[in-house]
This record gives C-alpha cells, sequence and structure tokens, in this order.
C-alpha cells in the first residue's frame, strides 16, 4: 500500500466522523427533549474527536505541513470522500435515528475488524473508537425499537425513514482500489465482509421494532470517490464558513 | 534531574480532573506513563474519550506545574492504545466521585452484555438504594449517563463503563 493510498484510506475515515459529527451537532438546542438533545451532541463531539485523531495522523502521512483543522475545513467539496449516507440532512428526529442506527452498527463491526489491523495507528484508533460506538450504537437502536413498536405515527415515519434511508447503505459495503490496497497490506478492512453479519443485526432489530427491512435493489454511490450530492455543498458552506472568512481563526 | 519518576507521580496528583476537580488526573487514570531520561521528562497521557474537551487544558495544567516545580525540558505525549478504561479507576476515585453525588461504574468494561443493552443495576449515590433507572445513556459530559433513583427520587450522574 502507498503513502498516498494510505492517506486517501485515512481520510475516507476521518470524513465521515467528521460530516456526520456536523450533521448531528444541528441538532444542538434543537432536539425533541432536552436528553436526545445531549445524546445526539455527545455523539457528535465523540465523532468529531475521532475526526481530529484520524486527520492528525493523516496530516503526519502527507507531511505537507497541514495540520488536521487545515484537512477539516479547508479542502474543496471533491476532495471530501465521505459516504453518501452521512452527508444526507437530518429530516425529522426518526431519519435522524435510522441513519444513525444503520451507521453505528456498520461502524461497529468495521471498527471491530479496524482493531485487528496489522497497522498500529489504525488499531490503536479502532480499539479507542469502539468504547465510543457500542453507546452510538444502543443508543440508536432503542430508539428505533420505541418508535417502531411506538404510536402508528412514530411507526409509520421511522419505516419511511428506513425504506427512504435504505439505498443509501450498499456505500458502506463497496470495496475499490483503496480498500483493497488497504486490505491486501493487513491495515484495513473487508466490507463485504461485513455485510452478512450487519444484515442480521439489523433485521433482528427491525423484527424486534415491528419494522419492515427493505429489500436490497440499487444503491447509491460515488461519496468515497468525492462525488457528493448537492447537500455536501450546504454542509461546507456552513462548516468552513469561519476558518474562509477569517483565514488561521484560532480560539 | 532533581526528581524521581516517583516524585513526579506525586506531584502529578496536584492536578485536578477539569470536569471531576475532586479526582486527580492519576487517579483518573489519564496518566499512564512518567519517563525520565537524564535531564528530561516525558509523560504519556490517555484521553477518556476521543472528544473529550479536557485534553487540551489537562495538558497545560500538567505543563504549569511542572514549570513551578522547576522543571523545564518536558515533553508531553498523547497515546490512543491502551485505549482508557473505567477500570483503571482507583477504588479511592471511585469512592470520591460516590461522595460527590456521581454514581461510579459498575461493571468492568469486559462484561459482554454491554452492547446487547443489559446494565448492571446501579445504586444510588445518595440513599444506595438499587430501584434505579436509566434516563439516557448520553450525560452532563461525555463520560456520563443520567439515572434516576426511584426511591429518593433524586436524578443523579452515573459515570458509565467504558
Ligand atoms: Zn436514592
Amino acid at each position: 500500500m502507498t503513502n498516498d493510498q494510505l492517506f486517501e484510506y485515512t481520510v475516507r475515515l476521518a470524513d465521515n466522523a467528521l460530516i456526520l459529527g456536523q450533521r448531528l451537532s444541528e441538532w444542538c438546542g434543537h432536539g425533541p427533549v432536552l436528553e436526545e438533545d445531549i445524546a445526539l451532541t455527545n455523539t457528535a463531539l465523540d465523532q468529531l474527536g475521532q475526526a481530529t485523531n484520524l486527520f492528525k495522523f493523516a496530516a503526519e502521512l502527507e507531511g505537507k505541513g497541514r495540520d488536521e483543522d487545515q484537512l477539516a475545513f479547508l479542502r474543496d467539496v471533491t476532495e471530501y470522500k465521505n459516504i453518501l449516507l452521512v452527508e444526507l440532512p437530518n429530516g425529522d428526529y426518526a431519519n435522524t435515528i435510522a441513519r444513525q442506527f444503520f451507521y453505528s452498527t456498520y461502524y461497529y463491526l468495521f471498527l471491530r475488524e479496524l482493531s485487528k489491523s496489522k497497522h498500529e495507528f489504525l488499531s490503536a484508533f479502532a480499539e479507542k473508537s469502539l468504547k465510543e460506538v457500542k453507546y452510538h450504537w444502543q443508543h440508536s437502536s432503542d430508539w428505533v425499537k420505541r418508535m417502531g413498536d411506538g404510536t402508528e405515527e412514530s411507526h409509520t415515519r421511522i419505516q419511511k425513514a428506513i425504506n427512504f434511508l435504505w439505498e443509501y447503505t450498499g456505500e458502506m459495503f463497496m470495496m475499490d482500489a483503496i480498500d483493497q490496497a488497504a486490505l491486501e497490506a493487513g491495515y484495513g478492512v473487508d466490507n463485504t465482509a461485513l455485510k452478512n453479519e450487519w444484515n442480521n443485526i439489523i433485521s433482528a432489530i427491525l423484527n424486534e421494532a415491528t419494522l419492515e427491512m427493505p429489500a436490497d435493489g440499487w444503491f447509491h454511490k460515488g461519496g468515497k470517490i468525492g462525488r457528493h450530492s448537492e447537500h455536501m455543498g450546504f454542509i461546507l458552506a456552513e462548516m468552513q464558513f469561519l476558518q474562509k472568512t477569517y483565514p488561521g481563526a484560532k480560539w | 534531574m532533581m526528581y524521581s519518576e516517583k516524585e513526579i507521580w506525586s506531584i502529578l496528583e496536584e492536578v485536578e480532573d477539569p470536569e471531576i476537580p475532586i479526582i486527580n488526573v492519576v487517579e483518573m487514570g489519564i496518566v499512564r506513563g512518567v519517563k525520565i531520561n537524564e535531564e528530561n521528562v516525558e509523560v504519556t497521557i490517555t484521553p477518556t474519550y476521543s472528544g473529550c474537551p479536557a485534553m487540551k487544558t489537562i495538558e497545560d495544567d500538567i505543563a504549569e506545574i511542572l514549570r513551578e516545580k522547576k522543571i523545564g525540558n518536558f515533553h508531553i505525549k498523547t497515546v490512543l492504545s491502551p485505549a482508557w478504561t473505567t477500570d483503571w479507576m482507583t477504588d479511592v476515585a471511585k469512592e470520591k466521585l460516590r461522595s460527590t453525588g456521581i454514581a461510579p461504574p459498575e461493571q468492568t468494561s469486559g462484561d459482554k452484555g454491554l452492547l446487547m443493552g443489559k446494565v448492571r443495576d446501579v445504586s444510588c449515590p445518595r440513599c444506595r438504594s438499587k430501584n434505579t433507572q436509566l434516563i439516557s445513556q448520553f450525560g452532563t459530559t461525555a463520560c456520563k449517563a443520567l439515572y434516576k433513583c426511584n426511591d429518593c427520587l433524586d436524578p443523579f450522574d452515573y459515570f458509565k463503563c467504558i
């Protein structure tokens, strides 16, 4: 695996964490109840912390003098390599929870495998993050059950969110040349191998929640190679506003 | 070097955890190592959570106390592995938590039930009742969950296991 490929692999992980963290933090002050406001902002904080660790490492790999803040805030839209799922607008609470549930289930399985990586930093990062993601998974899966098995209104909304987001779940399990190189080096994870277990966990929770699991069909993709939805530009406009208006601004 | 490694450990015990000042950073398990290489002191620390906003303050506070003790030549290194766990909190620290109204972690991080949502009974830090209820897995800081005591009816923070 070349240094450039490892940089790219790390940036993808970092961008997933950053963009999901940014999306979740939009709930700050807008949560449906105080406890949920706190839960989502805590989840966002974990994601942002993980993104920071990854960007620091990526910056070292790159060796061009950029730091973690420059990587996070000063790239252009096509240089972001997060999957499309995490950049989708929050929608209602059911939609936010369904996205978190799909992603956390995947991310938990992914990190569990990555913790066995032969790469010292990647395995340390995974071991650390896994502990946090357990709680994200527990929180989101609890809410899927509460909404699914709740009122007619909550059931309808969570089912709608699950159906809508399903087409965005496929990208998590795709492998391209960079994933393949990481896997062959003993550094990365075989995403396709996670799909079965992911399906089993999702199906068990949806079943308990009296919800229907959608059938696999066509899946959206492109985020991993920098081809984003129209939503991405709006996220960056908000996220980069301060750094672009006041270059080099610090706390 | 005018101090031994042991002495530096006790100097670091003077650094409070910024979020729970009753506990110091050594009891908390944040300081992982102290090494003296001739005239240079290396202090290794690890974050409780990846996004813990207190890490910068902790680093600054450690630097400040080392300078105060006339140790000018030091390096503070942050590591992610082995990942911080509540198992590293000392019993003294756990008792201090309880005395300040925060229920200490009840199970070890190795407990398998955690992912499947099984949470062991948490006892109320005020009346010690085990008749308590989880309100939210996320509390006032990244490391805490929110509970309610069904006997004395007080809400309280629980330091959750990781
Ligand atoms: Zn009580």
